[in-house]
């Protein structure tokens, strides 16, 4: 299959390489955790979503069993709300399940500087006690402001600070892979 | 986004999509008022002051509730314990309280237009919580999230508006949302209660009740305002009750799934009867949880404007 690169589009990830990192995750959630009991995956708005859903399917697959899964939305625990210029939008946060005493997988496309991270922390605490947090990210770039580490990495991938790097999905209509695109 | 406006003061001067992004908003927000910590930091440190010129409890709790669970600081200003009394202006009790760094005024006054005026002179967004008999934009917006809520949507509705139009800002924000959002609007009053040349809000306009409700799919019951009485508008209240109190068996010449929404408070056996209002048509109290959701998502928006604009004097 060839994809169509956009112009000022280098790829680092193509959707082979990404179905296996996110087999690869799966299984490592599995050996973590014993299993999936008390576990839950919980991926951040948007790519994070898309991702935790393709990592449910995966343990459904191997383990015979549902594991629960929700959608959270970091808008109103941004650090930088009340110096943008602009209000982002706010969308829905679905977690249909009683966090408290679970082991929670977040799940996000790209951990960058971490700031993404710090406010789905809060505000996972805000909707109850989990036993633990886990951090799963399908590409880790480098350039941390706090001190985040995720758990389970499906790419690290040394980037400049300028650079930007997206996640493309196939539920957003786009190829599978993930780039890094020049200014 | 966030809305490019630094006030809220009238449904007239709101588009459509700025109707729906306030919606939308809102309805992310929901989400807050269910859980154990009703709690979210998006407002922290930010400054909200309630400054209402009238007896109200159930809007002000609504916007001090609201401007809490976005963690912002809540000030009640009322009249009767401040400089009010002692003679001070509107504009310059407004100046104080913009001087003690508030993000927000929230202002209730009995004269129309006073929201747009102290709009132009301070610097802080001002939402209007009702000015005179001019409009209750927040109301509007809550009731038309809970219609959508309700019945998936507005455009299309039948939508009955009962009492005393003339003199209610709920009802002229509503007719003005309404109308915006393509529902079909009819207002049904004693013709005291109705304004001249109603009809060029684009409404349908009944005399009685029973034709207002055949084949409606939401009804606004109006409440009737006892002060009122004085003014002859109504030979008697017995009377009104008589003609225009929504009972089960008018409410059964309206589709059979439709909605009974009332601003509150509720005069029990005047313009609604009690079983009416028990009923599972009734969604009132929806209205009331409803209201919060809508006035955190107005703060959230209008706090977007990080510096704020000069004033447009």
């Amino acid at each position: 299959m060839t994809i169509s690169l956009q112009p000022q589009e280098r790829l680092l990830m193509d959707a082979q390489e990404m179905g296996r990192a996110l087999s690869r995750i799966s299984h490592e959630i599995l050996e973590r955790n014993k299993g999936i009991d008390g576990v839950a995956l919980v991926g951040i708005r948007t790519g994070g979503v898309f991702l935790a859903q393709r990592l449910a399917t995966r343990i459904q697959q191997i383990e015979k069993r549902e594991v629960p899964l929700g959608e959270l939305d970091i808008t109103l625990y941004r650090d930088d709300l009340s110096i943008r210029k602009d209000q982002p939008e706010i969308r829905k946060t679905t977690i249909p399940f009683n966090i408290s005493d679970m082991k929670i997988v977040l799940v996000d496309d790209v951990l960058f500087t971490g700031r993404t991270i710090r406010a789905a922390l809060d505000g996972l605490m805000d909707l109850g006690r989990p036993a633990e947090i886990q951090l799963a990210v399908l590409v880790d770039r480098g350039h941390r402001q706090l001190p985040i580490r995720a758990n389970y990495v499906g790419k690290s991938i040394p980037t400049a600070r300028e650079e930007k790097v997206q996640v493309f999905f196939e539920e957003l209509g786009q190829d599978d892979r993930v780039s890094i695109l020049s200014s | 986004m966030g809305l490019q406006r630094k006030d809220l003061l009238t449904i007239a001067a709101l588009t459509v999509d700025e109707i729906q992004l306030i919606l939308t908003t809102a309805e992310s927000l929901k989400e807050v008022g269910g859980r154990d910590i009703k709690k979210v930091p998006a407002l922290r440190g930010k400054t909200v002051v309630n400054l209402f010129f009238e007896p109200s409890t159930r809007t002000r709790t609504s916007f001090e509730l609201a401007a809490k669970r976005l963690s912002a600081d809540v000030i009640n200003f009322s009249p009767s314990t401040s400089s009010i009394v002692k003679g001070e202006t509107l504009i310059d009790t407004a100046r104080n309280i913009e001087s003690m760094q508030a993000d927000i005024i929230v202002l209730r006054h009995p004269s129309p237009g006073a929201a747009e005026n102290l709009a132009r002179s301070v610097r802080s967004s001002v939402i209007n919580a009702g000015d005179g008999w001019h409009e209750h934009p927040t109301q509007a917006l809550l009731d038309m999230f809970t219609i959508k809520e309700k019945k998936g949507r507005v455009e299309g509705l039948t939508v009955v508006i009962v009492g005393d139009v003339a003199h209610s800002r709920v009802a002229r924000s509503n007719i003005l949302a309404l109308t915006k959002l393509g529902a079909e609007v009819r207002v049904v009053a004693p013709p005291t209660m109705l304004p001249d040349s109603i009809e060029h809000f684009g409404v349908t306009v009944f005399y009685r009740l029973d034709d207002a409700l055949i084949g409606a799919d939401v009804i606004i019951m109006l409440r009737l305002q006892r002060e009122r009485l004085s003014r002859a508008l109504l030979p008697s209240i017995r009377e009104y009750a008589k003609l225009f109190c929504l009972t089960p068996e008018r409410l059964n010449l309206a589709k059979p799934e439709a909605i009974v929404m009332h601003p509150g408070p509720l005069n029990r056996g005047v313009e609604i009867s009690p079983s009416v209002a028990d009923s599972v048509a009734a969604v009132i109290l929806d209205q009331v949880t409803n209201g919060v959701s809508v006035r955190m998502a107005l703060m959230y928006l209008l706090s977007g404007s990080g510096e704020r604009s000069t004033l447009n004097e």
